[in-house]
């Protein structure tokens, strides 16, 4: 029987091996260093906050493995041995393997900080982080103020989880506004406020320098690159993004860039193996895409897509339209579409935002035609099938506004918005 | 929520460590209201009862006010969670298992041992705690307290001293808000008050908390109810006529259009308190695929139990003689099986897919059901069935499931199994509601396309165990039977993934492989397979 080993259980190996199973009896193990069993990456904020224990981020109970036949393997690989269709484990071991399955996702960013490997200095990522932050972190005494660096995704839910425990967080953000790189200014600068109303010390346009240890190797402080200003403190957070783990491949003859290179199959440029989820580097982007989606949902869709290939089935990886989710300490983000940060040059930008100030709507439409392009939404919960739908359909932004009651997913009850909505996107019409 | 700079907060520590200097105080005033009681329990004597019971209740109330202001008037709006793992009380820590025989203790003195309370015995009267509690009954109907009215007292004061906590919990979602206050209203109005007062009009009335149906109010239809609703004339035949619309006609009406919710999350009271008081339990409740299955054995049994055990009453105390009155013995067991029957054979024809292995479950009630008729029939006499007095098999019921499990565990538990071990385990009534909901109503909870990131929120804080975080991440619907529509799955979910709904039934249940955002061919590809 054909023997399927996926390297690495997150999302994108989980869901292979689970899809492979659905359509076929192939013998499948899962490797994994991190931890026994699968668990959700995104949740592990929810674990230093107190709002879950580990045990409820396991999306399926310790029999459902057995019961599908799925073997569990724990162990670091430090070697592929391709021409032998082999894994050679840290411990001496070895695993022969028919087919190979990389999902081995990320590490967080480093940039050659000074002291950036100093004890108490973490990202946030792995479940050993969440270990790690539980020791130099675990209250506001033993850690009397954190320091986050990087302003993206993680680094505010870090932020947030520190918060919980009610350890004072400065926030140290490169650019000039929270996450502008991606999100058009009034949004960005709408979740600053939010960021500094939860009493987060932000510092915008602000580099580190270096970290400095203490007399046992501990950080202790970092430095400022602009002011030199020194701010004590009992932990760093690095999140300035992450990049493929792949540097125990360096050696292995795969095709590596920044991340494993694939074709829109997902296939290595060794028979038999395959890279899925944030450590695939795609040949070519795919549309507007970028080659690395570090990123949960499409983890998911290249595992779908995978397991029909490894079936017999080749098919290439072509996710739908482009959608993602995020939330930002008491604010929900959903996006639909593409809605840039810096507008493209075809790009028509129509900007809402409610006056408490903590909903707003960003809707993007093309200069000529007014074809809907995305729309990304703070605050106010939309349908994913309707904007899906209508992005399909190619509708223009006239309609999509006239419509957007249709698309609304908040809770029954909840207050509406998209009148004024309407009513403050026809005033700009006339205006322009 | 909103993001107006607050500058008296200081940036250096914003918060104080664990609990508040407030919310000390309020928890200081809280106790001594509540030592009042104790005092009272311990036929300490005060002067003047009726300002020693006001004091008592209103210090609890202000206290438990006080302490929620400060716990969530200070912060933004938004999901309030933090910590409750860490909590003692919460996470079944000391306090958690301390408060759990606290209050198993008080239902098994409440239930079976109630002059410990203060009850006066054969006329004698109160002392205690239910003794202090006379001025306020004598106020309402000008009759002295019982534990019954006791219990009622507190149980309502909890409903709204909590609810109003829950309210400011939830101060972001007007949906909590608004079913908070509906279970407020009706536990104040038609559970306490209008009881009171509908034996001050008319005292031969039973007592009827009329939100409260068959079979949750199992005693409805025992002998000396029906004798008083008939001998109350036009009122008590209007209470008696509603209680069998109640069962037959509105619920399933309002169930059809809004999921059992209307009932178990807006109306009932064993609901209201499990809501409001119960709410820091709802993340104990367990998520196991095994607990879900002794649930459903669990919880049909009960509804088994309770319907041969209404049977039999009823039975018992019916004539043989048609000319008499038209209802006999004999045709009460046949319009019993007919109905049966009926709704065995609907649901048979329409549902029968949908049901898959649960049918044979099913089919096992009914005809468990459809046996004891006969054997009704074949053993039946003016008091006895199956050769038993149907008065036991009616007090086992009342002891076992109407005390034990409702009261001594559903409640009493509250801190080890969940807020709503009743209602998920043994609530004769939702499981009768749950089994419409299941196959003929509106409501789903809809899964927003691919957006599910399993983060298990939604799954942690069911207090019905319901694995909802296995339904999300398929893009699937949750319709389950049990799902009691309290919509916190929707409200902590991170990523606006859940919300309950009533829509058309075409298309309810649509259980997928591929999600929503992968390529469309292959979402046909797999998902028509």
């Amino acid at each position: 029987m054909e023997h399927i080993v996926i390297i690495g259980n997150g999302i994108s190996g989980v869901t292979t091996a689970r899809h492979i199973r659905k359509m076929s009896d192939k013998r499948i193990t899962i490797v994994s260093g991190e931890t026994d069993y699968f668990f959700s990456r995104t949740a592990l904020m929810y674990i230093y906050m107190g709002h879950m224990k580990f045990e409820h981020t396991q999306p399926y109970e310790d029999w459902f493995w057995k019961k599908n036949n799925i073997e569990l393997k724990k162990g670091f690989v430090t070697t592929v041995d391709h021409t032998n269709n082999q894994l050679i484990f840290e411990s001496g071991e070895t695993l022969s393997y028919d087919k190979l399955v990389l999902a081995v996702g990320s590490k967080p960013n480093k940039f050659g900080w000074p002291g950036q490997d100093l004890d108490g200095v973490m990202g946030m990522y792995h479940k050993q982080d969440l270990e790690n932050l539980e020791k130099y972190a675990p209250d506001n005494q033993t850690c009397k103020r954190a320091v986050v660096v990087g302003g993206g995704l993680i680094g505010i839910e870090l932020a947030e989880m520190l918060m919980s425990r009610k350890i004072p967080v400065t926030f140290l953000v490169r650019e000039t506004s929270f996450w502008n790189g991606v999100l058009p200014a009034g949004e960005s600068g709408m979740i600053n406020r939010h960021i500094r109303n939860h009493h987060i010390d932000l510092r915008l346009e602000t580099n580190l320098k270096e970290i400095i240890a203490d007399e046992n190797g501990k950080a202790k402080a970092v430095v400022l690159q602009e002011t030199g200003e020194v701010i004590e403190c009992g932990m760093v957070g690095l999140t300035a993004g992450v990049s493929p783990n792949i540097s125990f491949l360096k050696d292995a003859g795969i095709e590596l860039g920044r991340g494993i290179k694939v074709n829109e199959y997902l296939e290595t440029n060794i028979p038999n193996i395959y890279a899925v989820g944030d450590c695939a580097e795609q040949h070519q982007a795919i549309g507007l895409r970028r080659p690395i989606e570090a990123v949960w949902y499409t983890g998911r869709m290249m595992g779908e897509t995978l397991a029909q290939t490894i079936c017999g089935n080749r098919t290439a990886y072509k996710p739908g339209h482009w959608f993602n989710s995020a939330k930002f300490l008491d604010i929900e983000y959903q996006t639909y579409g593409w809605v840039f940060g810096r507008p493209q040059e075809y790009e028509q930008q129509f900007h809402w935002k409610h006056e408490d100030d903590t909903k707003c709507i960003t809707v993007s439409y093309h200069k000529d035609d007014r074809k809907f392009l995305g729309i990304n939404t703070f605050g106010i919960r939309m349908r994913h099938e309707i904007f899906d739908r209508w992005l399909t359909e190619e509708r223009d932004v006239d309609y999509v506004m006239q419509h957007l009651a249709e698309a609304n997913f908040d809770p029954e009850f909840y207050t509406t918005y998209e009148k004024e909505v309407l009513q403050a996107f026809t005033n700009q019409s006339v205006t322009v | 929520m909103s993001n107006k700079i607050d500058h008296s907060m200081s940036l250096a520590n914003p918060n104080a460590k664990g609990v508040s200097i407030k919310q000390k105080i309020a928890l200081a005033i809280g106790f001594i209201g509540f030592f009042i009681l104790v005092l009272a329990l311990f036929n300490t004597s005060f002067p003047n009862q009726g300002i020693f019971l006001s004091l008592s209740l209103v210090l609890i109330t202000v206290g438990t006010v006080l302490y929620a202001n400060d716990a969530y008037l200070t912060k933004l709006k938004g999901i309030k969670n933090d910590g409750v793992w860490f909590t003692s009380i919460s996470s079944r820590g000391v306090l958690g298992w301390l408060t759990g025989v606290a209050l198993t203790s008080f239902y098994i003195v409440l239930y079976f041992y109630p002059q410990l309370l203060g009850q006066g015995v054969d006329g004698a009267p109160n002392g205690g705690l239910i003794g202090l509690f006379d001025p306020l009954s004598m106020l309402l109907s000008g009759r002295p307290a019982s534990q019954w009215f006791v219990y009622g007292t507190l149980y309502t004061i909890a409903i709204i001293a909590f609810g109003y906590k829950f309210i400011l919990k939830y101060r972001h979602n007007r949906y909590q808000q608004l079913r908070t206050i509906s279970v407020m209203f009706f536990q104040l109005g038609f559970a306490f008050l209008i009881p009171e007062f509908m034996y001050v009009m008319n005292a031969d009335i039973p007592y009827y908390d009329l939100k409260n149906m068959w079979p949750l109010n199992y005693y409805n239809f025992d002998q000396y109810r029906i004798d008083a609703f008939i001998k109350t004339e036009t009122i008590g035949m209007a209470f008696l006529a509603f209680g069998i619309l109640s069962i037959f006609v509105i619920s399933p009406f309002l169930t059809y259009k809004y999921g059992k919710r209307w009932y178990c999350s807006w109306v009932c009271g064993c609901g209201g308190l499990a809501e409001t008081a119960g709410d820091a339990f709802r993340q104990l409740s367990s998520k196991k695929m095994s607990a879900w299955k002794i649930e459903r054995w669990l919880i049909h049994s009960v509804l088994v139990f309770s319907v041969i055990m209404t049977m039999a009453v009823i039975y018992t105390y019916l004539g043989y003689d048609p000319a008499k009155y038209w209802l006999t013995k004999n045709t009460f067991l046949i319009s019993v099986a007919i109905f049966l029957t009926l709704v065995f054979a609907v649901v048979m024809a329409f549902k029968r897919k949908e049901l898959g292995k649960d049918a044979r479950y099913g089919a096992i009630g009914f005809f468990v059901v459809i046996i004891a008729l006969v054997a009704m029939h074949f053993t039946g006499t003016t008091n006895e069935v199956f050769l038993i007095k149907a008065g036991s098999l009616r007090s086992a019921y009342g002891l076992y499931i109407g005390s034990i499990f409702s009261g001594v565990i559903g409640t009493g538990f509250y801190p080890i199994l969940g807020n709503r071990a009743w209602c998920r385990f043994g609530c004769p009534m939702a499981s009768i509601l749950g089994f419409q909901q299941r196959l003929f109503s509106r409501f789903r909870i809809t899964t927003n396309g691919g957006q599910c990131i399993s983060c298990g929120n939604c799954s942690t804080y069911c207090e019905m165990g319901i694995d909802v975080r296995s339904y999300a991440q398929k893009g699937q619907n949750i319709v389950r039977s049990s799902c009691v529509g309290c919509g916190i799955c929707s409200a902590v979910c991170p990523r606006g993934v859940l919300k309950l709904e009533n829509d058309a039934l075409e298309g309810r249940i649509n259980p997928t492989e591929i999600l929503l955002g992968n390529d469309v061919d292959l979402m046909d590809f797999v998902n028509k397979k």
